[in-house]
């Protein structure tokens, strides 16, 4: 193996990572604002606005992201209707396809984690924020989804690493995020092993950062808690 | 009815093709945990280190990524220790055997996890009380230890499994007639990509649901021995 292809490819490789960088921020961050009016439907005591969100959620669980992708890119252009209207700019884009195949994915399972998380506070606060008399907004506001912030910080952490992996998939559809780039330079010299290698490695070294942010992040939000440790709902 | 163009048939073929690779990685997968399990727990530093860094580097390498690495790795990989006794010809990796080698790794890693939290929530008093009925290491481990370790991982393994289905699609990436690739071919050929990959995306959902179905069997039979109170 011959690692000098590594050292000279190396800043477009920087530069493919840096285009996943953005695919995870910005779905992440979008599919975090979604997720939250999907969870909050999800636990709602009225069977139908509940089982809405848990079919999207079911749907989207259940199919690969690859599906999805692949559902968005080639299958929205397939209707002449989408094709005049004002959205096709947007999907004509690969990059704001995986956007939006990563957000309604990530926004799926970032729903789970809510309700999961929302679920696990004891219906003892609850009840003391009823008594104190604070209206149900009040309550979400104050209480619920400051303490579901904090028992959700695991498993979102979680979330973000399988988002950065998931966002390899990006690659099939044309994108030059890592994957992409690591591909489109193999094409040219040939030597699969050591960019994939090389590749790899840069992944694992965001991950690595992912996790130690989100570290630091656990620490401060549970420090009223001490020592004590909380249970975390597990990721489906 | 929908119309899918005669590609029917060749979509259920893919569906079959997905079942045997997820459940080839599925054996694969399950060995590799135990091993990685085992290897953790082991009192020699060297082998903890090996697990952990097989277990570390796999989630943190994204599926497609080690699918790639895979597939195009280990032809140079076979050829070169292959040279080392002198036989030159040129020989290919399928793209099955790469898929169940990816997805086995990826699963074993994954389940590594799941099974050393099964083999620590086993109290120590079953390992005395095996030894005291007088059953060596292997015995003990089959009788004893990993039908309540089996029963512990199922629920942690029948997540793996169906995150494993998914990422069966990943394989299609290198040319595994699957149902993903077969969709491909249908929508290159029909122009008709909505309809081909919701299709997909149903048989999917199917899978998933039968997944589901029988590891929920599998729970209640592997927990059989528990008496309820």
């Amino acid at each position: 193996m011959d690692f000098s292809v590594v050292v000279e490819y190396f800043p477009r490789l920087l530069e493919g990572a840096w285009v996943s960088l953005q695919l995870v921020l910005i779905s992440i961050v979008l599919g975090g604002v979604f997720a939250l009016p999907i969870a909050l439907a999800r636990i709602s005591p009225v069977a139908w606005i509940r089982a809405v969100p848990f079919a999207y959620i079911f749907f989207f669980r259940g199919t690969p992201l690859l599906v999805q992708i692949f559902l968005v890119y080639y299958g929205a252009s397939q209707f002449d209707a989408v094709r005049e209207s004002f959205l096709w700019p947007v999907l004509r884009e690969p990059f704001w396809c995986a956007i939006i195949a990563f957000t309604l994915n990530t926004s799926a399972y970032t729903a789970e984690i809510f309700r999961g998380a929302i679920q696990a506070i004891p219906q003892g606060e609850v009840e003391a924020c009823k008594v104190i008399g604070m209206t149900k907004f009040q309550m979400y506001r104050r209480v619920l989804l400051p303490r579901a912030f904090g028992i959700v910080l695991p498993a979102y952490g979680n979330e973000i690493i399988l988002m950065l992996k998931g966002s390899a998939l990006a690659s099939t559809i044309t994108i030059l995020d890592l994957t992409g780039m690591a591909r489109t330079i193999i094409a040219r010299t040939y030597t699969p092993m050591e960019i994939f290698l090389a590749a790899g490695a840069i992944y694992l070294v965001i991950s690595i950062v992912i996790i130690a942010i989100f570290r630091q992040i656990e620490q401060r939000q549970n420090r009223y808690l001490g020592t004590l440790s909380i249970k975390v709902p597990d990721k489906g | 009815m929908i119309d899918l163009h005669g590609f029917g048939d060749q979509l259920l073929q893919g569906a079959v093709v997905t079942l045997e690779l997820a459940l080839a990685s599925l054996f694969v997968g399950l060995i590799l945990g135990l091993l990685g399990a085992s290897a953790k727990l082991s009192s020699i530093a060297v082998i903890r280190w090996i697990a952990n860094g097989y277990t570390t580097i796999i989630r943190g390498i994204p599926e497609l990524l080690t699918v790639l690495i895979i597939y195009f790795g280990a032809t140079s990989v076979l050829m070169a220790i292959a040279g080392l006794f002198g036989y030159d010809e040129y020989i290919e990796v399928g793209a099955f055997a790469a898929g169940v080698t990816a997805l086995g790794l990826t699963f074993g890693a994954y389940a590594t996890e799941v099974f050393r939290g099964a083999l620590q929530s086993i109290p120590k008093g079953q390992h005395e009380a095996a030894i005291a009925l007088g059953m060596g290491p292997i015995r003990k481990f089959y009788r004893i230890i990993l039908p309540q370790v089996w029963r512990i991982a199922l629920p942690g393994l029948g997540n793996l499994f169906l995150v494993l289905l998914k990422d069966t699609a990943l394989v299609s990436v290198v040319g595994l007639d699957d149902i993903m690739r077969k969709a491909n071919i249908a929508v290159s050929s029909t122009k008709q990509a909505f309809l081909f990959y919701l299709v997909a995306a149903f048989m999917y959902l199917a899978l998933t649901i039968i997944s589901m179905v029988f590891v929920s069997y599998m729970e209640k039979r592997a927990s059989r021995g528990l008496t309820r109170g």
